[in-house]
Formats: structure tokens, sequence, C-alpha cells
């Protein structure tokens, strides 16, 4: 199994790191034709709108498009903004899934915050039944899903923060940057 | 269920999603919005780029208030904004208007020559300039959960960018070959605090994200900073005192993407028009560097 990172710019390193941990081959993805190959990918964390210039700038929006309809992406945070449908606001999408996605949705840098989450599907998949510990960082709110889209984790005021559709998953949250790899292992369960 | 804002890893975290990417200084809101349309992955807000700062003289402080928050809402991206060295009411002034994070800069005027920021005491994440590994370490201890090489702003000179971040990866390279027992001796000679000696020195690497600045001008300069081993780059002077702007800033930030790709880079280098003018550090009088602001 080979997953590929999509290193534009953000925390691909992070990912990457822990996929090795999981003992997993990996690539950064930076051209079209680093998506050969490969078995899923990861869109990380970083600034959605850099990666959404830099993914037209180089071609990359119908590779990716193409990719998606057939392997497992993650995305986390602006990797969640890039893989969505819509966010209300005019930037380059791939709109793999259905989900409506709110930027910033909880305020700037200081509104930051960690807490723990309860992911029922984290226990079928790796048998811990830990709570999940997830870092928020001028995250932003899927606001509603559509189609066959589920939810996976909401914070306690009912804003959703973590979506699935098919293989393709998406985070407001951070799971490169804690030690805990679950949300990986949960990922790679829905890779071919 | 237990909420927690303003941790260690929220002001680290923000750091690491800037990686790969760059900062650009920008003194409007229209600067704002070039910087974004074209890459950036968070901008800068202050009232002179350092090449103004440089020619006009003066002290140089805190921006207004005013200017920080018309760019907080010209764009979606981070915003930071620099206070001067030692002044922690110029941060809290910052923390109070919602800046993503502060820099405490050698940029600006000092404001005290012996004590930094006590950043652990604030919010909001910090970034802080350093010469090499010491200082580096000594910022970090502070609370800094961003570094940047120094460089010389506002020169368009990338010498002492290049200084800086050979002389910390060096020192990091040289820490990685010593022995547990050499790790105290060592601290004391960078004047660095040993745990985060001992720290460095399992991760190979500074324990928080490490951008250049100071003298970046080029797409070639920006790649240069990436291959020497940096996280990410600041550019000041460089976009907005150059001919075209919005171009040469999405040149860079292509550049920062596809550092290893020299094809792109030729490609990113084509047609940029006039760079800043620039000054030659070499021939600059010490008085006028002001990399050595820092303790």
């Amino acid at each position: 199994m080979k997953i590929g990172v999509l290193a534009l710019q953000g925390d691909f390193a992070e990912h990457i790191a822990m996929l090795k941990r999981l003992k997993v081959e990996t690539a950064a993805v930076r051209l079209p034709e680093h998506l050969n190959g490969l078995d899923g990918l990861i869109i990380p964390g970083g600034e959605s709108t850099t990666i959404g210039k830099l993914a037209v700038a180089y071609n990359l929006m119908e590779p990716l498009k193409q990719f998606g309809q057939r392997h497992a992406i993650l995305g986390t945070c602006a990797g969640a903004i890039f893989i969505s449908k819509d966010i209300g606001r005019d930037q380059p999408l791939l709109g793999l899934m259905d989900i409506k996605v709110q930027r910033n949705a909880f305020g700037r840098q200081i509104d930051s915050f960690e807490t723990d989450l309860d992911i029922p599907e984290l226990k079928q998949a790796t048998g811990s039944d830990a709570p999940y510990h997830a870092v928020f960082i001028r995250a932003p709110i899927i606001e509603s899903v559509g189609g066959d889209a589920k939810i996976l984790a909401s914070v306690p005021d009912g804003r959703i923060v973590a979506a699935q559709q098919g293989h393709l998953l998406a985070t407001s949250f951070h799971p490169e940057l804690t030690n805990d790899t679950r949300f990986h292992e949960y990922f790679l369960t829905l890779v071919d | 269920m237990e909420v927690k804002t303003g941790t260690w890893i929220e002001k680290k975290g923000l750091a690491q999603m800037l990686k790969g990417g760059v900062i650009m200084d920008v003194v409007t809101p229209e600067h704002a919005k070039i910087a974004e349309d074209a890459g950036a992955c968070a901008v800068m807000a202050l009232e002179r780029v350092p090449a103004d700062i440089r020619a006009q003289g003066g002290v140089a402080r805190m921006s207004d208030p005013e200017l920080i928050l018309k760019i907080m809402d010209a764009v979606s991206i981070p915003v930071m904004a620099k206070c001067r060295i030692g002044h922690f009411v110029e941060a809290q002034i910052l923390e109070a208007i919602g800046v993503d994070y502060i820099d405490e800069s050698e940029v600006l005027t000092p404001a005290d020559e012996a004590h930094h920021i006590l950043k652990h005491n604030f919010k909001v994440p910090f970034v802080c300039g350093c010469r090499n590994l010491g200082e580096a370490l000594r910022r970090i201890g502070e609370g800094a959960a961003m570094i940047r090489t120094k460089g010389e702003a506002g020169t368009g000179d990338v010498v002492e960018a290049v200084r800086h971040a050979r002389a910390v990866i060096g020192e990091i390279r040289r820490l990685a070959t010593m022995a547990e027992e050499e790790l105290m001796s060592y601290a004391k000679e960078i004047g660095a605090p040993y745990e985060l000696v001992k720290e460095t020195k399992e991760l190979g690497r500074l324990p928080v994200v490490n951008f250049a600045a100071g003298g970046v001008a080029t797409p070639a300069d920006a790649a240069l900073m990436m291959q020497l081993g940096m996280d990410g780059v600041f550019v000041g002077s460089g976009i907005f005192k150059s001919g075209d702007p919005a171009r040469r800033a999405a040149a860079i930030v292509k550049a920062v993407t596809h550092y290893q790709d020299a094809s792109i880079l030729a490609d990113v280098s084509k047609n940029l028009g006039e760079p800043m003018v620039g000054r030659n550090v070499s021939q600059m009088p010490e008085a006028e560097r002001i990399a050595g602001r820092g303790w």
C-alpha cells in the first residue's frame, strides 16, 4: 500500500511521519504525475487558498478529482475545505464530498482549541474506546452533509467536525498533530 | 467536555500549518488582497516595510491597530503583526485586537535592551528572530512557538539570511554528533536552556517551525532558503518594493513549493520585472544593521 500526501503547502510532513509510524509507504504529491501508483491520498492542513491556487497552477484539479472517484482521500482542516462541494465563497474546490464547509468557523487563532471527541467508528476500527483528543486550529466546521455523506463526529454544541462519504473522509481537526494514530488507522481501512 | 485554548500545541500548530508557505509584509488592505491572491499563507500587517523603516529612520513602533484591523478584515488568511522587543504592552494590545501571531521583531526599535517578552504569558502565539541556535532556543524558552532566522531585513541581500540559516542548521548537525554528557556544557556555551538543547538533539531539528527571513527578494532566494532546510519564507520589502508585486509574489509562492525542481524555478523566474533595488550588507556600516538587536 502506498499513500500520497499532497505537498503543495501545509503540514504534509506531519502526515508523512504519522503514516511512517504505521509502516505505510508514502509519497509527496506536487505534480499530477506524482499520483501514479498511489492507493490513497491525504490532503493536509495548511491554507486552503494557497493549496487551491497551487493545485490550479500545476494542473492538479482534474487529476485529483479523478483520483477521488476511485481512491480513498482524507482531508484535514484545509484538506476538508478543499475536498468539499461548497464553502459559500469563491476559491478552487475539488467538490468530491457532499459537504458544506465554513472556513475559520470558530474564530481567529486565540479561539483555537483542543478537546476530546467521541467517534464510534474509531472504536470499531481500532478496538480502543478511549476518547479521541482533537486539535482545532482556526478550524472550519462542516455546516451540513448531503447525499450519502454521514456525520462521524460533532462538538458538544452539535457542530459537525468530521464526516465520511464512502471512501472519502473530512475532519475540521488535525489527527496529524497528536500521537494518537487511530484516525489514520481508520483512514487506512478505507483504502483498497 | 473540557475545552482548552492557547495551549502549546495550538501555538506551535498554527506555525505548522504555515509550513511550505510564504508570509508577506503588507502595509495596506489592498496589498493584503494582492498577497492572498498570489497564494501567501499569511500576511504581516505593518505601517512601513523594513526598507522604508531604514530609509526614514526614527523610532519604529507597533503599527496603528486600526490599520491592522482593516487588514484582518480584508483577507481570510492568518494576519501577523509586529511589536518591539520587550514591549509586552504592545503585545497585549495586539492580542486584544485578535491578531493570529505576534512577531517580537528586531525590525522595530527595541523597547528593552536586556529582556524579551515572557511569551508564555500570552494566549496568542509569538514568532521571534534568531541568528544561531542559542538565540533560537532562548526565544523558545521564553515561549516563542515559531522561529525565523533574522537575515538583514529591508536590504534585498540574502547573504545574512543564509549565514543565520547555516548557523542554526550547522549547530543542530553538530549537536546530533555529541554525547549526552556534552550537552550541559554545550547549553552553557551557547546560552540555551538545557532541556531544549536535549530536545533539539532528539528531534534533529528545532522543536518549533523555523522560517527564513531578512533579504529574500527572488524566487531563487526563496528556494535557496528551502534547500538549506528552512520550513518556509518571510518576504518583507522584496515584494512590494519590486516592479510587479503580484507577479513576483506568485512566483515566490511557487518557488517555495517546488524548491527542488530547477525547471519550475527557471520558469517562475522569467519576466518578473524589476526586483527591489536592495543594499549590499557587506558595505553597510555596523550601526545600520538590525540583526544584532536581541539578547
